[in-house]
């Protein structure tokens, strides 16, 4: 601590505690979908933040806090009413109060700034967020409050549980529903209130719900989400104090929003299992797999046609097949030679003795399908081939073994050619 | 044209643009990407600002618009890619944005004129001095020309392709099944919200942007059921807003663009209260009468059964009733001509008598249909 200055200390402890109590409150709002009432309640808070001025005069902040308490509750209350008594939809009820209460803040902070007297300078570090003016007292006040909704919500962990999963179940487990909701928004309310000199109005929002969205991608469980969720946010909160310290006009609460926006981005695409990036990885693998599986097939069908499955084909003839381009064909094809399932000579390729058993088996899985919905299904035979395109790269060895006993094995499919059997031609295979 | 008479026109047009296009974000529930769009522009501003040097209000305007449209692309890829809710899409990419164009505008232009005051509640009392220049001829204020624009843009927008806004808004299934596409209709609007937003942010700030794109089309939804109509009160309100939050700034010495804000809410609250049809006073009249019609029925009901006349202790008994419900509803029933009192009790008419004929057929015929029939 010897190197931070007596303001860097205070930002550091100032923005680690936002972080880890917006990081747990903001995992409900996201969990109930309204992330965005932080953003109401914060802009909300400015009203009332000049009338704790204009009835106090002073700008200790108990008083600044209180007024801010009163104008978000109401303004959340404004929310509630207006979409439970009235045909406004919520996402509109909750732009009013955000840009009314805000435009009244304006005026009231105008109005103070120009009466005669009033020396208020300092008021505005509640719009934009004005770290480096947080004083001892700020700090106290912000760890005491962060304190209470730590553990207000270890002790309501069950009814919010609840009310973020299935409200309806809580209410018919006599839970008092409304006035959970109401608890709930009274700590979003005090979070958001310990914000605002650290970030300011507008950023609030992002200390609430991007750690929260970025803990969701790692877990399915709501505990380990709310712990993730603060540890994301205080990492955020004190990594922006300490790089905004480092170097002159870098406000700390754009830096701290910028990191959590990066952990989340990180998150978005490296989480297992939700990971974004893990998701077109398999995408891409099942894409080249039927990309292989479609090459071997019309190379054995090209060979049936001329009586020799394991015959020569021109490289035009495949990319006639399904008018792919030479580049793409030829991408597609690489792979099959490495493998050792094709061979390729001149401006030809053919089967070898593997590529002629692996390719049987995708042909076979193709006609059994097509016999499948022929039979039993009673299609048409004409209308079946496109969804055998896609079922043979679907279908996997049991389900092929248990659709031949099903139809009896069958020899030849609906369109009277014969459906191959890879074990023979495995042995014909290495006789050749 | 004088300073006064700028700002009042300028207010106008701020008002009257983002109310036609407000409209559809409030029917479509996606007043929040106003917001969020509002919000994000700032990076295009600033970025814009950074590579030109000066505010001239092109550069802007197309810089402002990318960020606009980039915004609602991000939102939908995160919405798309079913890891976020709508709400937390929104909710982190627009103060992301924000913040990289509060960082670029403290590290390299704080030392100009884009001062972040303004970028939140702006300063259109200045509007009239930051005029717009053809070679050395000036053609009066700036923000005139930008809003009278996005005014034009957006009424053009709405006028050509109100059947194709007003099908997607309010039915999207069918708007696809006839081969309206949903998809370019909603970049359409969106589009235009951003150019409204741009146009409106430096005259008046995000703040006032919000306020004027959800709430005067907020209150006119709360005025009329019919699409047109609330798309011209929009207008009509938003105009209002603005001439009237000018004159109460005028009065408290204060800002400009939060008074407009301030009158605008002032104008919700009237028709939330007040609406004719939509109004919380309507709706709360409209509960009595009916609630007072079931108590009559249930005791005009209930003395036909009976036959005979009954004293008020007994119905009250048997209701279970307030001695005061009891009675203003004996007091409407005898006023009607339908009851009468004597020594004994109440008892009906011969009036009542077939009143409650009526009124236990209309029963038999439809058991919950008691409260409708009209006594």
């Amino acid at each position: 601590m010897d190197a931070l200055s007596f303001t860097a200390r205070n930002v550091l402890l100032g923005a680690t505690l936002l972080g880890v109590s917006g990081g747990v409150l903001g995992c409900f709002a996201l969990l109930r979908r309204q992330s965005l009432l932080g953003d109401a309640l914060a802009h909300a808070a400015l009203p009332g933040v000049c009338l704790g001025f204009l009835l106090t005069g002073s700008k200790s902040p108990l008083p600044l806090f209180l007024g801010a308490l009163v104008a978000g509750v109401a303004g959340s209350l404004f929310i509630l009413a207006a979409v439970r008594w009235s045909r406004v939809k919520e996402d509109s009820a909750i732009g009013i109060v955000l840009s009314v209460f805000f435009g009244v803040g304006i005026v009231l902070l105008t109005w103070v700034q120009r009466s005669p007297g009033g020396n208020q300078s300092g008021l505005d570090q509640f719009l934009f967020g004005q770290a480096a003016a947080l004083v001892t007292e700020d700090v106290i006040l912000m760890a005491v409050l962060s304190a209470l909704v730590l553990a207000t919500v270890a002790a309501f962990y069950k009814e919010f549980k609840l009310l973020a999963f299935d409200p309806e179940y809580a209410a018919s487990l006599g839970l008092p529903i409304r006035r959970i909701e109401i608890l709930l928004t009274l700590l979003l309310v005090t979070v958001v209130v310990v914000g605002l000199q650290t970030v300011g109005v507008v950023l609030i929002v992002a200390t609430l719900v991007t750690p929260a969205a970025a803990a969701r991608q790692w877990t399915e469980r709501l505990g380990a989400m709310v712990l993730i969720s603060a540890t994301i946010g205080a990492f955020a909160g004190a990594s922006g104090a300490l790089v905004s310290a480092s170097a002159p006009r870098l406000p700390t609460g754009p830096v701290i929003v910028l990191v959590a926006s990066a952990v989340l981005v990180a998150s978005l695409l490296f989480a297992p299992e939700r990971g974004l990036l893990w998701a077109a990885l398999a995408e891409r693998r099942v894409a080249r797999r039927i990309r292989h599986e479609n090459l071997l097939k019309d190379l054995y069908r090209a060979g049936e046609s001329r009586g020799e499955p394991g015959a020569f084909i021109p490289v035009p003839e495949l990319m006639g097949m399904r008018g792919q381009s030479a580049p793409r064909l030829a991408a597609s094809a690489r792979p099959l030679v490495d493998k050792g399932l094709a061979e390729r000579r001149g401006d030809a390729l053919r089967l070898t003795g593997d590529g002629l058993v692996t390719a049987a088996g995708v042909v076979r899985k193709h006609r059994l399908w097509e016999v499948y919905l022929t039979r039993r299904l009673e299609l048409p035979s004409d209308h079946v081939h496109r969804d055998a395109e896609a079922m043979e790269h679907a279908l996997d060895d049991v389900a092929v073994a248990e659709l031949d006993r099903l139809l009896g094995h069958p020899a030849v499919d609906p369109h009277g050619q014969p459906i191959p059997r890879p074990e023979a031609l495995a042995v014909e295979g290495a006789r050749r | 044209m004088s300073p006064t008479l700028s700002v009042l026109v300028i207010g106008a047009l701020v008002g009257a643009s983002c109310a036609t296009i407000g409209s559809f974000l409030v029917l479509r529930r996606m007043a929040l990407l106003g917001d969020a769009i509002s919000h994000a522009v700032l990076p295009g501003i600033a970025l814009a600002f950074l590579f030109t040097g000066d505010r001239s209000a092109l550069p802007m305007v197309l810089g402002a618009g990318a960020l606009g449209v980039l915004t609602v692309l991000l939102v939908e890829l995160l919405n798309r890619s079913r890891r976020l809710k709508e709400d937390a899409s929104i909710g982190v990419v627009f103060p992301a944005l924000f913040s990289v164009g509060v960082l670029i505008i403290s590290r390299y232009a704080s030392s100009v004129h884009l001062d972040l005051d303004c970028v939140l509640y702006g300063e259109i009392a200045y509007a009239p001095w930051d005029l717009l220049y053809w070679g050395a001829a000036s053609l009066g204020p700036k923000a005139l020309w930008v809003n009278g624009a996005t005014l034009a843009m957006n009424l053009l927008l709405v006028g050509l392709f109100y059947k194709e806004l007003k099908i997607t808004t309010f039915d999207p299934e069918l708007a696809a099944s006839l081969g309206f596409s949903p998809t370019v209709v909603h970049y359409l609007l969106m589009s235009a919200v951003s150019m409204t937003v741009v146009g409106a942010f430096e005259s008046v700030g995000a703040i006032l942007v919000v306020a004027m794109l959800v709430v005067p089309p907020a209150t006119a939804y709360l005025l009329t059921d019919r699409l047109s109509l609330m798309i011209v009160l929009s207008i009509g309100l938003g105009m209002a807003s603005s001439t009237l939050g000018y004159g109460l700034a005028r009065w408290m010495d204060a800002s400009i663009a939060g008074a407009m804000a301030a009158v605008s809410g002032a104008l919700f609250v009237a028709a939330l209260v007040a609406s004719p049809r939509h109004g919380l006073l309507a709706r709360l009249l409209t509960h009595r009468r009916l609630a007072r019609r079931l108590s009559d029925q249930l005791v005009l009901l209930h003395l036909a059964d009976g036959g005979r006349a009954l004293p008020l202790a007994t119905i009250e008994r048997r209701f279970g009733w307030t001695r005061q419900r009891l009675e203003k509803a004996v007091g409407r029933l005898e006023k009607a001509g339908w009851a009468e009192r004597d020594a004994d009790g109440v008892q009906l008419t011969a009036g009542g008598a077939a009143a409650a004929r009526a009124a236990g057929a209309a029963q038999l015929a439809h058991p919950l249909a008691v409260t409708a029939t009209e006594s």
